[in-house]
């Protein structure tokens, strides 16, 4: 076999395992999952078989469901923008601080080791009427009453970016860091000031790592059901709540089936569309 | 290549003799791209890039910092541009001092080894970068990017992204970038040290054709000497921070004013002696396998009197015989341990005595083999004399 046949077959050979594990773990339930949306639910009794459109209909009409699927779209694009907003420049300081940032990048990667949930639930220590900024202010003689902050929608998003915001950090990073200094430096000698040399040279460099960033948040931020949960109210719902309520609380398995199908089928949309435009590799870069 | 340069370089230039040229010079009294460093010191940290470096570079020179990496080559150049701040001195260009001048402000143009095109714009939105914010109108800048990409040969790339050019082509490209605003002084940081060696050859022709029809002010970093000497008014020789040596490539090479710039620029054979006495026509030197050597006063500016000294003799000079020369001529016996055939010329590995010498010679028809028995010959003026 030549060299160059191996080297052709070799990355299959490597990649079954997983391919194996796709395949059953996700494949598999996704087929179950769409079979079940078209089943119907039975008052007393399993679900019943079949190819029913109830479900789908239910979900694509009831204005509800539409309600909550524009506002978890809403929170999801907030969340992505304050992630940008407060993400460039903190990549844009490590990639140009020059001894630590490895240490920059550990303390990035820092909030990993600790779970998602427990990373959530601490805002409750901190906002909550007995937490930390409270009491501090009471302690002060600021307030008389504890101040209501949690539980709105503002705290899940504040919840959201907390959780997003190394994805981003980390894709422009990848997108920045890629970029020659002397390309900024080259701008400056030509007469541009340091802000101009930014907008006209790195910043259009970096879209790339920003916007594979922005989907990566959006995506994330769009398919959470545990901060709104932990730090919304009984109004903030997102549209993985309606599924978790589906199936866990009403045990209606079809109903939630096509409701997360639906999920899935509009954030696979965006993907689409920005594989259209900017293509998946930068992706898979930033996530590297 | 080099053949077909003029055609093309008088149809650019022949509206006006200076198209490029920098127009305020005849309205200021102190020339405006006369470049000044007084005792510029950078630190970084403790360590200490350049060290109290003082150096004028006079209005449309062409000046090389030469030295080892790491000498402070790129850290002199990148004070002069503004892109790090000098610890200490001063920097004066055009009589006006530029400590606090922003780079943005200080008209000069800067290319680097990389070339740092912006990969995002094509070639004609590079070079009329710098217009843009000079408040230069619209068809001026066309007019103007369109010159400055035939006076690099490369009319007709315009349109292309960078990505689509050679590495030639991308080091002309930014070289009009750096050209088209008329830069006070041009700053070139190893410009030519990505090409390969022909391209690099016909690049150094074109960029000092270029320098000398614009006649911009250039300071050339590059640790090739070669291209040093080939190229250069005046070059200044650094190690460790500090200038060795400021002069033309004809003075740095023939006379050396240390150790350092004899071993640095070419092959030399140093040898340590006395200084006898030192008189108007010259210093009687006494070293070894030679023995007593008359240097001319113009080889020895440096020695001041008698004392420890050295006498450097480049390899080129020392000429190998089979048989001693009849007077006038030095001449000791040497062994050969090795030869490096090069073609046209051989570089001899010697030994005379405890000493070991090299000498770089034409070869007529074949070389001396490695073993033989030779006289090295010199004639007294192709030494110089260094302090001890
Ligand atoms: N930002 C910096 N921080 C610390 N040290 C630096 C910095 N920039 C340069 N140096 C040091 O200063 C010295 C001079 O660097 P410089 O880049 O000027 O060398 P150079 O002569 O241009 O060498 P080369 O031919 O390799 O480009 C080097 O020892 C380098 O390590
Ligand atoms: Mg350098």
């Amino acid at each position: 076999m030549s060299v160059e046949a191996r080297e052709r077959r070799q990355p299959w050979i490597l990649l079954s395992p997983a391919l194996g594990a796709v395949a059953l773990l996700l494949l598999v339930p996704l087929i179950f999952i769409v079979v079940y949306s078209f089943w119907l639910r039975a008052a007393v009794g399993p679900d019943t078989p079949g190819f029913h459109l109830d479900n789908w209909q239910r979900a694509l009409t009831d204005p509800f469901y539409r309600y909550i699927l524009l506002n978890t779209l809403k929170i999801a694009a907030i969340t992505t923008v304050f992630c940008a907003l407060l993400g460039y420049p903190a990549a844009y300081f490590i990639t140009r601080s020059r001894g630590n940032k490895l240490i920059l990048l550990l303390l990035l990667m820092l909030p990993f080791w600790i779970s998602y949930i427990i990373r959530t639930m601490s805002w409750i220590n901190i906002l909550g009427s007995s937490g930390a900024v409270n009491t501090l202010l009471l302690s002060m003689g600021v307030i008389s009453d504890p101040i209501r902050m949690l539980y709105n929608e503002a705290t899940v998003i504040l919840g959201l970016v907390h959780f997003l915001l190394p994805f981003m950090v980390l894709n422009i990073y990848v997108s920045l860091d890629g970029i020659d200094t002397n390309l900024e430096d080259a701008a400056t000698s030509l007469g541009a000031t340091r802000w101009q040399a930014f907008l006209q040279v790195t910043l259009p460099l970096s879209l790339p790592g920003l916007a594979a960033g922005g989907l990566l948040c959006f995506v994330l931020g769009a398919g959470t059901y545990i901060t709104p949960l932990i730090l919304g109210g009984p109004r903030d719902a997102m549209f993985a709540n309606l599924v978790f309520e589906a199936i866990i609380t009403q045990l209606n398995w079809p109903m939630g089936s096509a409701l997360s199908l639906l999920l899935l089928l509009v954030l696979g949309a965006l993907v689409a569309i920005y594989n259209r435009f900017l293509g998946m590799s930068q992706l898979t870069k930033g996530l590297g | 290549m080099v053949g077909n340069l003029q055609p093309c370089a008088a149809r650019v230039l022949s509206p006006c003799p200076r198209p490029l040229g920098r127009g305020a010079i005849a309205q200021r009294g102190t020339p405006v791209s006369s470049v000044q460093l007084n005792d510029i010191v950078k630190r970084f940290g403790s360590f200490v890039a350049v060290d109290k470096t003082s150096l004028t570079i006079p209005e449309g020179a062409f000046v090389t910092l030469l030295g080892p990496s790491g000498c402070g080559k790129t850290t002199t150049l990148r004070m002069i541009a503004g892109l790090l701040d000098p610890t200490e001195g001063e920097i004066v260009i055009g009589g006006r001092r530029v400590n606090d001048v922003p780079i943005h402000k200080r008209n000069l143009g800067l290319v680097f080894q990389n070339y740092a095109l912006f990969p995002h714009k094509t070639v004609v939105e590079n070079v009329a970068f710098g217009l843009r914010y000079r408040k230069v109108p619209r068809d001026e800048i066309s007019r103007r990017v369109k010159m400055a990409l035939e006076l690099v040969q490369l009319p007709q790339v315009g349109g292309r992204y960078p990505k689509a050019l050679s590495g030639g082509q991308q080091q002309r490209i930014a070289l009009a970038r750096a050209i088209v605003i008329e830069p006070d002084v041009l700053l070139l940081d190893e410009p030519l040290s990505a090409l390969d060696a022909n391209l690099r050859e016909d690049m150094r022709v074109e960029l000092k054709r270029i320098q000398e029809r614009i006649g911009v002010t250039t300071v050339f970093v590059t640790h090739d000497q070669s291209e040093a000497l080939a190229m250069s008014d005046r070059i200044v020789v650094m190690s460790n921070g500090k200038v060795e040596q400021v002069g033309a490539p004809a003075d740095v090479y023939n006379t050396p004013a240390s150790e350092f710039v004899a071993r640095f620029l070419g092959a030399s054979n140093i040898l340590d002696g006395r200084c006898l006495s030192r008189g108007a026509e010259g210093a009687l030197l006494e070293v070894p396998v030679f023995g007593k050597v008359m240097v001319p006063s113009a080889k020895a500016p440096h020695l001041g009197g008698a004392g420890p000294a050295k006498l450097v003799i480049r390899a080129e000079r020392l000429v190998l015989r089979d048989t001693a020369p009849d007077g006038g001529l030095m001449s000791a016996p040497a062994t050969i341990d090795a030869v490096d055939y090069q073609g046209q010329a051989a570089r001899y590995f010697l030994r005379a005595g405890d000493h070991s010498l090299q000498a770089i010679n034409m070869i007529d028809e074949r070389p001396f083999p490695a073993g033989a028995d030779v006289h090295m010959t010199l004639r007294p003026q192709d030494c110089a004399a260094l302090p001890g």
